[in-house]
C-alpha cells in the first residue's frame, strides 16, 4: 500500500494549534468579561458568541468569504498590508476557525471562572495582590480545569472542521488542504485506501488526545477548597 | 493612633446604612450586632471591597475612601488583613504555598515574621497539607495566618468562628485574643455571637438596623447593651472585674474580691492575685431589700439602684444597680419594682444566681 501524502495532516495540526493559541487569547478577556459583568450588553454578546453552534458551516462561511474577499474592506486592508489574500490562504483560515470554534473556546472558560466567583479575588487583593497579579497567580491555576476542557474542544473542533474550511479555504494543496477536505477527495475519486489511511488515523489520533485529557484530569484532580 | 474614622453611606435594597463612627482602635474591638445588621457590610467597606458606598473612610492618617474628593483606595493597597468567615483558602496551593502568597507580597511592610505567625498558630504540622483535607478550625487558623503575613495595618476578622462547634470555637478564641499583642495590631471583629464578644475583646462597637448604636470599652458597653438592638434579650447581661482571693479546698471554691465583697465560684484553673472576668445575666439576678437568709445561693453582693428602666409593653424592668464601681443590671417583673419600692439610689441586695468566668486578665 502506498503511503499517503501527509502534508494535509501536518496543515490540519498546525491550524488547530494556531488557532487554539489565539483563541486563548481572544477568549481570556471575553469569558471573563462575559463571567463578570451584569450589563445589558451581556445577552447580546453571550448570542453572538454562541451563533456558530447553531449556524451551519456554510453560512458562516458564506459571510466569511464575502468579508475576507479582496472586494470588502477589510480584506482589501489585508491585502494591500500583507500582499496576499485572506480568502484561500492559510490566515485566512485561521480567522474563520477561530469564530467557526470560539464557543468551544469562551463557554468552559465562562463557566469556570462563573464557579470561581468573587471569594478568591477579595481573598487576593486583601493579600496585596493587585488585579493582574490576582489573575495570573489565583484565577488561571484555579480555573485549569476550565482551560484544559476549552483547550482541548476548541482543538478538536478545529480540526473536525469542513464547511467552513471548504467555503473559505478551498482545496489548495500544502496550503488550504486539511484533512478532512483531503478525505473528502479521496472518497470523491473512489480512492477508498488513502481516504482510510487518513480516516482511521484522525480517529486514533481524536481518541488519544482525549483518552490523555481523561486521564490527566483524573489524576490531576484540580483542588479547590 | 490606630485611629479609624467611618462616615459610610450604603444602600442594599431597601435596606440604608448610615455609619458614622470615630474609633481609638487597640486590642480587639468586636463589631457586633444581630445577624442582619450590616456588620459584615462595614468590615468590607473598610476593606475596600464594596466599591458602591459613598462616604469617608480614614485610618491612621491615611484616607482609604473619600467620595466628595473621589478618593477610593483599592483594597490591595490599603495593607489591611482579612480573614474572611469562609477562609478562602487558595485551594491550589499547599498550607505553605498560601502562607508564602501573602509573605511575598509583603515584604518588608512590617517585622512581623513567618516563623513567629507559624509558631503562634501552630502551622508547622499543617504546612504541606492541602486546604480540602484541612477541619474547619485548621482552615481558619491557616486563613488567620495568612492575613497576618499580608503584614497588615489592621486585621479584619469577619465571623471567622461562625461555622465551628462550640469545642472549636473555644480552642480557637485564645489565638485570636493572643494577636493583637503578640503582632502588634489592632483587630477588627465582626461577630454576633456575645461569648465571642466578651471573651476577647476590649472594646465593642454595636451595629443595629445600619448604624452605630453602643460604643466604648466592653464593660461600659455592655453593660448598657440597647438589647432591641443587641441581639437576643436572653442574653443581658454585665460584665465584672474580680481578683483572686483565695480557694476553698474543702468545698473546691475558688474566693474571689469584688469591690471589697467576697464571691466563690466553683474552683477553676487560676490563681491567688489574678483578675478574671465574669460575666452576669441580667436575669440572673434576684434583687432583695433586706439581707436576705435561708438561700441556697451564696453570691449576694449589697449596692445601689442607679437607674430603672421601665419596659412598659412587658412585664419587666431593668434595675441597674453600682456595686463600688462596677455595675449590676438585674431584670425583673415591673410587679416586683413596685412591691419592694425600688427607687434610685435606695439600698439593695443582689443575689447572684449563676455567674461565669469569662477569660483571664492577666
Amino acid at each position: 500500500m502506498e503511503l499517503p501524502d501527509l502534508a494535509p495532516l501536518w496543515l490540519t495540526l498546525r491550524l488547530a494549534a494556531v488557532t487554539t493559541g489565539v483563541l486563548l487569547l481572544i477568549g481570556t478577556p471575553l469569558a471573563w468579561w462575559l463571567a463578570q459583568s451584569r450589563g445589558r450588553m451581556k445577552p447580546i454578546i453571550e448570542a453572538i458568541t454562541a451563533l456558530p453552534l447553531v449556524l451551519p458551516p456554510t453560512v458562516l462561511g458564506f459571510y466569511l468569504l464575502i468579508f475576507l474577499s479582496p472586494s470588502a474592506p477589510l480584506g482589501a486592508a489585508w491585502r494591500d498590508v500583507t500582499g496576499d489574500t485572506l480568502t484561500f490562504s492559510f490566515t485566512g483560515l485561521v480567522v474563520a476557525s477561530c469564530l467557526y470554534s470560539l464557543p468551544f473556546m469562551v463557554q468552559p472558560l465562562q463557566s469556570a471562572f462563573e464557579a470561581l466567583g468573587r471569594a478568591p479575588l477579595e481573598a487576593a487583593a486583601s493579600l496585596r495582590a493587585g488585579p493582574w497579579d490576582a489573575f495570573f497567580s489565583v484565577v488561571l491555576p484555579m480555573s485549569a480545569r476550565g482551560y484544559l476542557t476549552a483547550t482541548v474542544l476548541s482543538f478538536a473542533h478545529t480540526i473536525g472542521e469542513f464547511g467552513v474550511v471548504l467555503m473559505v479555504g478551498g482545496n489548495i494543496p500544502g496550503k488550504t488542504k486539511v484533512i478532512s477536505i483531503a478525505i473528502y477527495e479521496h472518497v470523491e475519486t473512489i480512492n477508498y485506501s488513502e481516504a482510510h489511511v487518513l480516516s482511521a488515523g484522525l480517529l486514533v489520533f481524536s481518541f488519544l488526545i482525549l483518552l490523555f485529557v481523561y486521564s490527566m484530569n483524573r489524576r490531576f484532580p484540580v483542588h479547590v477548597g | 493612633m490606630n485611629k479609624l474614622s467611618l462616615n459610610l453611606q450604603l444602600a442594599r435594597g431597601d435596606f440604608a446604612m448610615n455609619i458614622v463612627h470615630d474609633a481609638d482602635l487597640t486590642g480587639i474591638t468586636a463589631l457586633f450586632g444581630p445577624s442582619g445588621a450590616g456588620k459584615s457590610t462595614v468590615l468590607r467597606a473598610i476593606a475596600g471591597l464594596e466599591a458602591d458606598g459613598s462616604g469617608r473612610i480614614a485610618f491612621d492618617g491615611d484616607v482609604w475612601q473619600d467620595s466628595d474628593d473621589r478618593v477610593f483606595v483599592p483594597p490591595h493597597k490599603r495593607g489591611v488583613g482579612m480573614v474572611f468567615q469562609d477562609a478562602r483558602l487558595f485551594g491550589h496551593l499547599t498550607v505553605a504555598g498560601n502562607l508564602n502568597f501573602a509573605d511575598k507580597r509583603s515584604n518588608g511592610a512590617s517585622p512581623i515574621s513567618r516563623d513567629a505567625v507559624v509558631h503562634a498558630l501552630d502551622l508547622g504540622p499543617l504546612l504541606a497539607r492541602r486546604p480540602a483535607s484541612l477541619s474547619g478550625g485548621e482552615r481558619q487558623r491557616v486563613a488567620m495566618g495568612r492575613a497576618l503575613l499580608a503584614r497588615p495595618r489592621l486585621l479584619l476578622m469577619d465571623e471567622p468562628l461562625s461555622g465551628l462547634d462550640m469545642r472549636r470555637k473555644a480552642q480557637i478564641l485564645p489565638y485570636i485574643a493572643r494577636l493583637p499583642d503578640a503582632f502588634g495590631l489592632p483587630v477588627l471583629y465582626v461577630t454576633h455571637a456575645i461569648d465571642e464578644v466578651t471573651r476577647i475583646a476590649g472594646d465593642m462597637i454595636v451595629i443595629g438596623d445600619g448604624r452605630v448604636t453602643a460604643a466604648g470599652p466592653l464593660a461600659e458597653t455592655f453593660a448598657r447593651l440597647d438589647l432591641d438592638a443587641g441581639g437576643s434579650r436572653f442574653e443581658a447581661g454585665v460584665i465584672l472585674n474580680a481578683r483572686v482571693s483565695g480557694a476553698d479546698e474543702a468545698f473546691r471554691l475558688t474566693r474571689l474580691e469584688l469591690e471589697g465583697q467576697t464571691l466563690s465560684m466553683p474552683a477553676a484553673k487560676v490563681a491567688v492575685g489574678d483578675v478574671v472576668q465574669l460575666r452576669v445575666r441580667a436575669r440572673d439576678v434576684l434583687l432583695a431589700t433586706s439581707p436576705p437568709i435561708g438561700l441556697s445561693a451564696q453570691n449576694i453582693l449589697s449596692g445601689q439602684v442607679t437607674e430603672i428602666i421601665e419596659e412598659t409593653e412587658t412585664a419587666f424592668a431593668e434595675v441597674f444597680v453600682a456595686v463600688g464601681s462596677q455595675c449590676l443590671r438585674a431584670r425583673v417583673t415591673r410587679a416586683a419594682v413596685s412591691q419592694l419600692g425600688l427607687a434610685v439610689g435606695q439600698p439593695v441586695f443582689a443575689v447572684l444566681k449563676a455567674i461565669s468566668f469569662d477569660r483571664r486578665v492577666l
